[in-house]
């Protein structure tokens, strides 16, 4: 091949993205789970300003999550994980300073006795679109509809998308999605119209406790580390950030989290990796298939007729 | 047997989404370019050696399989008005961007070589296309493996290495029953060693991918994959030994095992394609392959925790 397939496969990656002339700083998601109260603010906001169109009311049965995860319909998804920890387990509290505010219980009120404590935990977690460094949805994408904005940020260009569905198994997340009345794939764009304004995006701008934040993703690393510093201080030991190492099989994330349990806990992949990492030995595997196939038939009408 | 494998999940939901695709249009589109590339190397041998219903079968047969599977691509579109942004932009980082080429070029060779085929007329034409096609063929075949490969659906993933050759050799599988069904058994010498080179590649690669898995083997083997990819062992290997030993001296062995084989290839390919939807759609397939990486990454660099 005429050219270095790594490089193109990296071209559109940040920093110095999809070929931007100005320095822009790269902008993200720090969702610190620990502070998030599952009030859903964030789906409503994010519904609200993007017009996406309501998808269904349904009931799990599972939790007090009935929006159940991310769709072509629901760019920002609240987990609701609902977990019974033994008493003995010095992670139940997951702050130091926890007080009990009488949270449901698996047992009726009042049958335990003492009025302790009682042995569960919600953790609940608004789930966004990763906008990734190697982004396997963006390198799939055949009609360059899916591109990398001047933020570092991933979107779909909707008046391009034919809807060809590619983006959609090549996610590690299972994020992007079909909206299936209309064709097309659809994710969240981090308010692409809104940064552009200099606003923040709609769900960080109605999370009340700042569990979304929004900003340039060198300071949101920061404060994120910072945040993890003080929890691990605290006995929170289970505390990991998640999309935040650059090393990752994505590269990192522009939109990374603060975890309380283990990333499969809340739907996440425990170790994701772009697929088109692995693209440049699937060519030559291919190739030598196609050669093989070639060669293979060739050979049938050698020899002696018949 | 492998114990089942212990794992944490949201309420064992999938963590991936699975494809939109539909099965007969994606899985459908797999087999028809297997076909068509397959047919069209079948056929520019043997117009160079003058076997002309060998090379009529696999021009006629490449130009109904490769319209046949662009109407599937098309149909599944969200938006089929919108399939010319398809060459809108050249990304070799897109398989299906480099496929999408790959057929604009093939599928106009292969209807060329089918047209002049058919009415006899631009002889010279005829055959520099039919030349063209069967250079172009086997891109067509062995490209759908990197397709479905370059995706985070575990068990297409995971067979990235073998997948291409898998594909290949259901395609020469399939192309060479084409040939035994459209040919007398005096032109058809090139189809039944096609069918059975094509089968012991598609056996033998499809087993290598199999142990090269890990736990993302199991969807190949169970549920409806399971029994599709059963299926299409005994079609190809009987269809392969039927029509590529009996065909030989029996026209209507070779017929019946060139039934077979086409009948097969298609089973591989449905059953591959549901291998993949069914491992997508269990979060087991992809935490626990996460899960043994990390923990084999993590005793390689322990200083890192």
């Amino acid at each position: 091949m005429p050219f270095d397939l790594h490089d193109l496969l990296s071209a559109d990656d940040p920093p110095n993205s999809g070929g931007y002339a100005e320095d822009t700083p790269r902008f993200g998601f720090f969702t610190d789970t620990s502070v998030c109260i599952g009030c859903k603010a964030c789906e409503v906001a994010c519904k609200e300003w993007n017009h996406i169109p309501e998808d269904g009311l349904d009931f799990t049965g599972m939790s007090y999550d009935n929006t159940q995860g991310l769709s072509a319909n629901t760019w920002r998804h609240v987990a609701f994980i609902e977990q019974r920890r033994p008493a003995a387990d010095p992670n139940a509290r997951s702050d130091a300073d926890a007080v009990d505010l009488g949270m449901p219980a698996f047992t009726k009120p009042g049958e335990s006795g003492d009025g302790e404590r009682s042995e569960f935990r919600w953790l609940m977690a608004s789930d966004v679109c990763k906008h990734c460094t190697h982004s396997a949805c963006l390198d799939v994408c055949p009609t360059g509809a899916l591109f990398r904005t001047e933020f570092g940020t991933v979107v779909v260009q909707e008046d391009i998308c034919n809807g060809c569905g590619y983006c959609i198994p090549a996610c590690p997340y299972g994020v992007i999605d079909q909206r299936k009345d209309d064709g097309r794939a659809w994710k969240c764009t981090m308010c692409y119209d809104r940064i552009g304004s200099g606003m923040e995006p709609a769900c960080a701008q109605a999370c009340p406790t700042d569990s979304i934040q929004f900003g340039e993703l060198d300071e949101l690393r920061r404060r994120a580390d910072d945040r993890l510093a003080t929890l691990h201080a605290r006995g929170v030991s289970d505390a990991q950030l998640y999309g935040r190492d650059d090393g990752d099989g994505v590269g990192g994330t522009g939109a990374f989290f603060l975890l309380l349990d283990e990333p499969e806990v809340y739907g996440l992949p425990p170790d994701p990796e772009v697929t088109t990492k692995d693209l440049t030995v699937m060519w030559k595997h291919a190739g030598a298939a196609a050669l093989t196939l070639l060669a293979g038939l060739a050979v049938t009408f050698l020899g002696k007729r018949r | 047997m492998v114990p089942d494998a212990e794992f944490r999940s949201y309420y064992g939901r999938p963590v991936l989404r699975e494809p939109s695709w539909a099965a007969l249009d994606i899985a459908g589109y797999l087999f028809l370019g297997g076909v068509a590339g397959a047919s069209s190397v079948l056929a520019a041998g043997a117009e160079l050696t003058n076997r002309p219903a060998l090379a009529m079968t696999g021009k006629v047969g490449a130009l109904v399989a490769i319209s046949g599977s662009t109407v599937a691509l098309v149909h599944d579109l969200g938006r089929p008005s919108r399939f010319v942004n398809m060459l809108r932009v050249f990304k070799p980082s897109s398989p299906m961007s480099v496929g999408s080429w790959i057929l604009a070029t093939y599928g106009p060779l292969a209807g060329l070589a089918a047209a002049t085929a058919v009415t006899g007329r631009f002889r010279g034409l005829g055959k520099l296309a039919t030349m063209g096609a069967g250079v172009a063929g086997p891109a067509v075949a062995a490209y759908t493996g990197v397709l479905i490969a370059d995706t985070a659906v575990p068990t297409w993933h995971a067979g990235f290495r073998e997948l291409p050759f898998v594909f290949v050799g259901s395609a020469a599988a399939a192309g060479g029953g084409l040939g035994l069904i459209g040919s007398p058994v005096a032109q058809a010498g090139p189809a039944r060693r096609a069918v059975l080179f094509g089968a012991a590649l598609d056996v033998v690669a499809s087993k290598r991918m199999e142990r090269g898995m890990g736990i993302e083997a199991e969807p190949l083997r169970t549920g409806k994959a399971g029994k599709l990819l059963r299926a299409a062992e005994l079609l190809t290997v009987g269809g392969a030994l039927v029509g590529g030993v009996l065909g030989r001296r029996s026209r209507v062995a070779a017929v019946l095992g060139g039934a077979a084989t086409l009948a097969g290839s298609a089973c591989t390919r449905f059953g591959i394609f549901h291998a993949g939807v069914e491992s997508a759609r269990d979060p087991k397939y992809t935490v626990v392959p996460q899960r043994e990486r990390l923990r084999e990454r993590q005793q390689r660099e322990p200083s890192t925790e």
